[in-house]
């Protein structure tokens, strides 16, 4: 008979290690480097010899913290900043409003239709965010947008949906169109994990629907409405495909209506990348501080919950 | 509004929820049943008549976006279907031999490489498109297939979900089982473990898929070359050009319906294999 080997095979306690290595060699390459470098690039300029022109006419120094005080004191980052602000002040509680209320709705019992809606109002994730701001910008255009030719019909005043105002809101309903689905699926799905004893206690007592779901489905799911606030908020101070997307149909989105369209057109169109590196340093730093500024705040407070 | 029949009870017919569920599915359908009916039109029928009423050229647009530029349309579908296709096949994999690493073994450092890795997820991906541009130009890769291929590989958020469904799905006495009858460590990865972890690897490739095929801003800073495009970039070019030629206006639409049919039916077929409980519990610890 043999025996179990006390000693672990050989190989055991090295595998791990080589298993990682793939995953490893990536995040040096693509993440480490280039975060590295990006900070690198903040710190430098060029400064330019005599006319500029020739080989070694132009050399790469370091600027100090020069980037920076530029990026901080460049009105139009500032402007894109409360742009985006405000934007994010329509998407942010309306898509995780209408994701929460969504969830608790096919949550109810013997709601009807259950598998069609969830999937249909899931089905915008599939749709790239490009053709969700080409389609919904087809519809807010004058010529063929159907709300604005009802509006028309009944002889109600036809806003600009591409100018002003409206424009926040359209963009806001692009993202909240896209976003909903998504999260309500993590939200329905962590409702689904809590176990029905529960409710059956609380219908006992003689909770209503409606009771069960403000008193008890609510506070069971805050740890996911948490983390979808959390992305959600990443993600919408990083908005760049749909602005970008519109701005072929209007003239009032302009080439740095976004922080991050900013970065793209001083890195790629006026060709400093080291405003760009700044700026984007700048908008990394503000979304870290921004999002993980809600954790603590959503955490602290869910502790006081929890001690009262 | 919901509250009324919510508050109702359980015994009767619960319509305004239902109601609301329907009125929001709508919503969700609307823009895609408009560029269905769009794409039926023809270039002036798009201005001239009312927007949901179907029109008579869709064969017609098809032809024509087949025609534009020899056929660019069906270069940039399949140059998407490549990208999200062998993007999210790589990731996954790279995903389940970290997953796995990471979920099964004890090992120094690994909380460390852990964290580090989710941190990944959290990083703004302007901070590391515009830098990873300017190192792939270095190397002189930009504009290539590979430029936009190798950062999309490692996906944090797809590792961290096959450590959640490896240590959920595979025991460790299995393991322990395996090593007494003498397999090595990757033998039993591969034979034991890994056709455990299908189910997990599924729902990692799906997210890759979408998130790769969805992508703008990796492709848009790193191609040149519109023969290299993937559709999203491709009809923001041709859309970008026809703010001055609104002929192009059909095309576009009719090359957006053809573009999110794809995605559509991938969706609806493997919406089902979805482990979507992988979600909540990625979600909840």
């Amino acid at each position: 008979m043999t025996r179990a080997p006390r000693r672990r095979p050989y190989g055991v306690k090295s595998a791990p290690y080589a298993f990682l290595v793939p995953a490893t060699v990536l995040f040096l390459l693509f993440f480490a480097l280039p975060i590295g470098y990006a900070l690198y690039l903040s710190f430098r300029r060029t400064e330019v010899k005599g006319l500029g022109l020739g080989k070694g006419a132009r050399d790469e120094i370091w600027a100090g913290l020069a980037n920076y005080t530029d990026a901080l004191s460049d009105s139009e980052l500032l402007h894109g900043a409360l742009r985006i602000l405000g934007y994010g002040a329509i998407v942010v509680p309306v898509m995780l409003g209408l994701a929460l209320l969504f969830a608790l709705l096919l949550d109810t019992e013997q709601v009807r239709l259950r598998g069609f809606t969830r999937l249909a109002i899931f089905l915008p994730y599939a749709i790239p965010g490009v053709i969700a701001a080409l389609m919904w910008g087809f519809l807010y255009l004058p010529d063929v947008s159907p709300f604005l030719y009802l509006a028309d019909r009944v002889g109600l005043p036809q806003p600009d949906l591409l100018d002003g105002g409206p424009l926040y809101l359209s963009l806001a309903n692009i993202a909240v169109w896209g976003g909903t689905g998504f999260n309500m699926i993590v939200i329905y799905t962590s409702l689904r994990a809590i176990p029905v004893e529960i409710f059956e206690a609380a219908r006992l007592d003689g909770c209503s629907q409606l009771q069960i779901a403000l008193r008890i489905k609510i506070p069971m799911v805050a740890p996911s409405l948490i983390l979808t606030f959390f992305f959600s908020i990443i993600a919408t101070l990083q908005v760049f495909s749909e602005p970008t997307t519109l701005k072929p149909l209007t003239n009032s989105l302009s080439t740095t209506w976004s922080p991050l369209m900013k970065v793209y057109q001083d890195a790629f169109v006026n060709n400093d990348i080291y405003a760009a590196a700044a700026q984007a340093v700048i908008i990394a730093l503000a979304t870290l501080a921004l999002s993980f500024g809600f954790l603590k705040a959503a955490n602290s407070r869910t502790k006081q919950g929890d001690s009262r | 509004m919901s509250t009324q029949s919510l508050a109702t009870g359980p015994r009767r017919f619960p319509l305004v929820p239902t109601a609301a569920l329907l009125f929001g599915a709508l919503y969700c359908l609307l823009p895609v049943a408009w560029v269905l009916v769009a794409s039926t039109k023809s270039g002036s029928e798009l201005f001239s008549t009312f927007t949901f009423l179907p029109g008579s050229g869709f064969t017609d647009n098809v032809a024509d976006l087949t025609a534009y530029r020899d056929g660019v349309y069906w270069k940039w579908m399949a140059n998407s279907a490549f990208y999200a296709g062998v993007g999210a096949l790589l990731s996954t994999a790279v995903s389940a031999v970290s997953g796995y690493a990471l979920a099964v073994y004890r090992f120094r450092g690994r909380e460390t490489v852990f964290n580090i890795l989710l941190a990944g997820v959290l990083m703004p991906p302007v901070i590391l498109a515009v830098p990873q541009y300017l190192l792939l130009a270095k190397a002189d890769m930009t504009d290539s297939y590979l430029s936009v291929l190798l950062p999309v590989i490692l996906s944090p958020y797809g590792v961290y979900l096959a450590r959640i469904y490896a240590s959920a799905a595979v025991p460790a006495d299995v393991i322990e089982a395996g090593r007494m009858d003498g397999g090595g460590e990757w033998r039993i990865f591969r034979t034991i473990a890994l056709p455990m972890m299908v189910p997990g690897l599924v729902t990692v490739f799906l997210f890759q898929f979408v998130a790769v095929w969805n992508n703008f801003l990796l492709p848009y800073i790193m191609l040149g070359d519109d023969e290299k495009f993937p559709v999203t970039l491709g009809l923001y070019t041709l859309l970008q050009q026809g703010s001055n030629t609104p002929a192009l206006y059909t095309l576009v639409i009719t090359g957006a319906l053809l573009a999110i049919i794809p995605l559509i039916a991938l969706f609806l077929v493997i919406q089902r294999f979805w482990s979507l409980d992988l979600l909540s519990g990625a979600v909840k610890s």
